[in-house]
């Protein structure tokens, strides 16, 4: 503030600051922060979400959402329960958790995050190729959420489920609610396919010299193969849910029989973008946790190529897999035995991944701080839901075990634990970077341990409450399973506790954490990150780095 | 590799770091106007926010475009190597244009290869007329084919530094994609079926009805090419904003080619 005059006109040409910093940034570091300051409150928001489901689940009859809903109804909790308006509020918590937890906590975390953040220094440019472009995919990410969480607040809510399937979503809930959730995915699809052409024109046109396509670094990799997936898949969805927009409010019929539509065209159209989507929320994890692995291992990566070109065969294959999400729907046997094995395939480079990062730690010096007990956690949580994904691929299994709580356990286990886990591996991993200031160790731990504790408690025994039949999406339950869910309940606490424990390390560690060199993690960080201050100048690499 | 920034200071890379700027945050205030319009004019409630959204939008867009041609044209900040990640981007967003298509054949396809029962099992639908592809479907598909040429001949004006063989390619290409509008249009007001009349007009509406949109979109972006034309903003060698035209121009082009030979042809 005391700086001349000119100096300080020159320093606002160079550094904005004040609100202006942040709201009209063409930073790719200021625009990452923000990224995760959104994805933290969408990580809150849905996590509070899915404890209020798992406090109703807690025991079978009413537990929380009849009292809830008479609280924001103002009617008696009696009354709410003849109206059936706690059910509806339970798909109301359902699909908006599932919702933010994709679009406003794992993508903006991965991509919009450590993908903003990393990918410009990684390889070596000084910042993105459509600064503005970068802007307003964060900036729609606002409108989006407002949608969402106020469509929450209309009439009775969307309860249509993440899905959005028709028919229920055009002529079960007529009301404005789920208008206000396909706009809200609208705006979210925009902001990611505009990212998506930012991140695969940064990676092809701005590498330093010297940085081939096979020196990159494979977090690099993993972007540029999820930012392929997301151009192609959300203009799919855009699509659909355009579609199901005028269905429900211009007269078209494209999901309606009685006009000659299909309402299986939407669940084709919409998981020809979801598993897609699937592999969009793990690609990025996997980049994180091969460099976090080999940091620690102080190795370079096992099979580095062939780690590269899993993750595009994994982004290729993931494309024609879609209807293994549709085997109850009636498809030709033909049909399902082509979605069995082309899915089945998928184990193959996913495998390739497992072993390579094992392979990468066998005969490494490792050491074990917070990052890789997270990448370690997610290497074993991830390749159980990997392999009940295997057990699902086969559609026979799957007419018994399709939308049961088996389900339900296998996809957390590949994204609460395999995305969630890597999310926060790369927290800790670059958060000295991305800061100046280093983490409590010994706090991170701890969370470790605890958030480990939490979901395994949770999501493991939802394989045994599915395998016994207790379909998904519901408020209430026979009293058989009551014992299970009452451990997941629990576990879904414990799980609690370690986010709450997240947040204070978080508050911690930008207010009273260690200040930190380039490298706090020695010779085993070989990417080009580590080579700039922590945190890095405003435009890093003024001058461009030479690979050798 | 060297470069002077906008400040007057040497920089060391060939790349274009953006000044602040307040347009992405107005974009996307103006989106959630739009989002907000479409919501209260879909539940009856007023056309007012639409209308306003749908002017902001534009408005936006406007007024960032021009940064971007003022930083190109007078700022010299579009070095080769920007002016390639500019083609990356345009033919990335094109390729997320072509998936948007594809949904809508999809949905074609599946009720024309499979009719449903509500159609009487045939397609075109019991009861359904459909256009004559040999009328004006045909008339359109010349029209628009022509204008491929003729933003072809504008390119290679430009390319000759004919700036005036440039300037009628174009403006005969806008003419030619204003009128395959109307004609769209009149066939839009003559049609046989009406827009709420099942799964033929939901699906032959609203391919057409969003390749009609984009080649309006397409005929706004020939309009600014033509006035930067006239400005002289085009170099034999640096024209990434026609050539970003040109190609949307021709994506428009297939895709009317597609709809043409699928949904106009084979479809009746």
């Amino acid at each position: 503030m005391s700086t001349g005059v000119a100096a300080q006109a020159h320093g606002e040409h160079a550094h904005p600051t004040g609100w202006r910093r942040w709201v009209f940034s063409t930073n790719h570091k200021d625009i990452g922060t923000m990224y995760i300051a959104f994805a933290v409150f969408g990580g809150v928001l849905g996590g509070v979400m899915s404890i209020l489901v798992r406090m109703e689940l807690g025991a079978p009859g009413e537990q929380i959402l009849d009292v809830i809903v008479g609280l924001l109804s103002g009617e008696s909790a009696v009354d709410v329960v003849a109206s059936g308006a706690h059910y509806q509020f339970f798909n109301v918590l359902i699909t908006a958790h599932g919702l933010i937890m994709v679009f406003f906590l794992v993508m903006p975390a991965l991509m919009g995050g450590f993908g903003n953040w990393m990918v410009p220094l990684m390889i070596g440019s000084p910042d993105m190729a459509f600064p503005r472009m970068n802007n307003v995919s964060f900036w729609l990410l606002i409108p989006s959420a407002i949608l969402l969480v106020a469509s929450a607040f209309t009439g009775g809510g969307a309860g249509v489920g993440w899905t959005v399937y028709a028919p229920l979503s055009t002529y079960g809930q007529p009301g404005p609610a789920v208008d206000m959730a396909i706009l809200s995915l609208h705006l979210a699809g925009a902001s990611s396919i505009l990212g998506a052409i930012n991140f695969i024109t940064t990676i092809f046109n701005m590498r330093a010299p010297g940085m081939t396509l096979h020196k990159m670094p494979l977090f690099v990799w993993s972007v540029l193969v999820t930012a392929f997936l997301l151009l192609l898949a959300l203009p799919v969805l855009a699509g659909a849910i355009t579609m199901l927009l005028t269905d429900r409010n211009f007269g078209t019929t494209f999901f309606d029989p009685a006009g000659g539509g299909d309402p299986l065209l939407y669940q084709h159209l919409f998981w020809f973008f979801g598993h897609p989507e699937v592999y969009i929320l793990i690609l990025p994890s996997f980049g994180i946790i091969s460099q976090v692995v080999s940091t620690f291992s102080k190795k370079p990566v096992f099979g580095y190529l062939g780690m590269a070109y899993a993750m595009v065969a994994i982004g290729v294959i993931g494309f024609i897999v879609w209807a293994h999400h549709m085997y109850t729907v009636g498809l030709d046997v033909d049909t399902r035995a082509y979605f069995i094995a082309a899915t089945l395939v998928i184990a193959v480079p996913t495998s390739i991944k497992i072993f390579s990062w094992i392979a990468t730690m066998w005969g490494g010096s490792i050491t074990f701080p917070a990052p890789m007990l997270f990448a370690l956690g997610m290497i074993f949580l991830f390749t159980i839901g990997g392999v009940t994904g295997v057990v699902l691929a086969n559609a026979g299994v799957n007419i018994a075990l399709h939308d049961t709580y088996y389900v339900v356990g296998h996809f957390h286990y590949t994204m609460s634990m395999g995305s969630l886990f890597a999310i926060f591996a790369g927290f800790y991993y670059w958060i000295g970077k991305m800061s100046g200031r280093q983490y409590p160790e010994m706090l991170g731990k701890i969370q470790f341990w605890i958030m480990f504790i939490g979901v395994n408690l949770t999501f493991f025994p939802m394989h045994f409450m599915g395998l016994a039949g207790m379909p998904r999406r519901i408020p209430d339950y026979p009293d058989a399973f009551a014992g299970w869910n009452m451990v997941s309940s629990v576990g879904s606490y414990i799980a609690g506790a370690g986010g709450v424990l997240f947040l204070y390390i978080v508050y911690r560690t930008l207010t009273a954490g260690e200040r930190v060199a380039e490298n706090p993690w020695g010779e085993g960080a070989t990417t080009l990150e580590w080579t700039v201050s922590s945190p890095p100048p405003f435009h890093s690499f003024e001058e461009l780095p030479e690979i050798k | 590799m060297t470069d002077i920034d906008a400040g007057g200071h040497r920089q060391k890379h060939p790349y274009h770091l953006v000044e602040p700027s307040p347009w992405p945050v107005v974009c996307a205030a103006s989106a959630f106007v739009l989002a907000l319009g479409l919501l209260l004019f879909m539940h009856d409630v007023t056309s007012w926010v639409l209308y306003i959204g749908a002017a902001m939008l534009p408005l936006t867009m406007f007024m960032w475009w021009r940064d971007v041609v003022r930083e190109a044209t007078h700022e010299g900040h579009h070095t080769p190597t920007v002016r390639i990640g500019m083609r990356y981007g345009m033919a990335l967003f094109i390729a997320s244009e072509v998936m948007f298509f594809v949904t809508f054949f999809w949905a074609y396809f599946g009720a024309a290869l499979f009719p449903a029962e509500a159609t009487g099992g045939v397609w075109p639908p019991k009861g359904i007329e459909t256009f004559d592809a040999w009328d004006l479907p045909f008339l359109n598909t010349l029209i628009l084919l022509s204008s491929g040429v003729t933003v072809t001949w504008a390119h290679h004006a430009l390319l000759e530094n004919d700036r005036r063989g440039l300037i009628v390619g174009l403006a005969v290409t806008i003419g030619l994609g204003i009128t395959f509008t109307g004609v769209q249009a009149f066939e839009y007001v003559n049609a046989p079926f009406a827009f709420k009349g099942g799964i033929y007009p939901t699906t032959f509406f609203m391919a057409t009805g969003f390749h009609g949109f984009h080649v309006i979109i397409g005929t706004i972006f020939l309009i600014v090419c033509l006035y930067r034309a006239c400005k002289g903003h085009f170099k034999p060698d640096h024209h990434v904003g026609f050539e970003a035209c040109a190609w949307y121009w021709h994506f428009v082009d297939v895709v009317w080619l597609f709809l043409f030979t699928w949904i106009y042809w084979w479809g009746s």
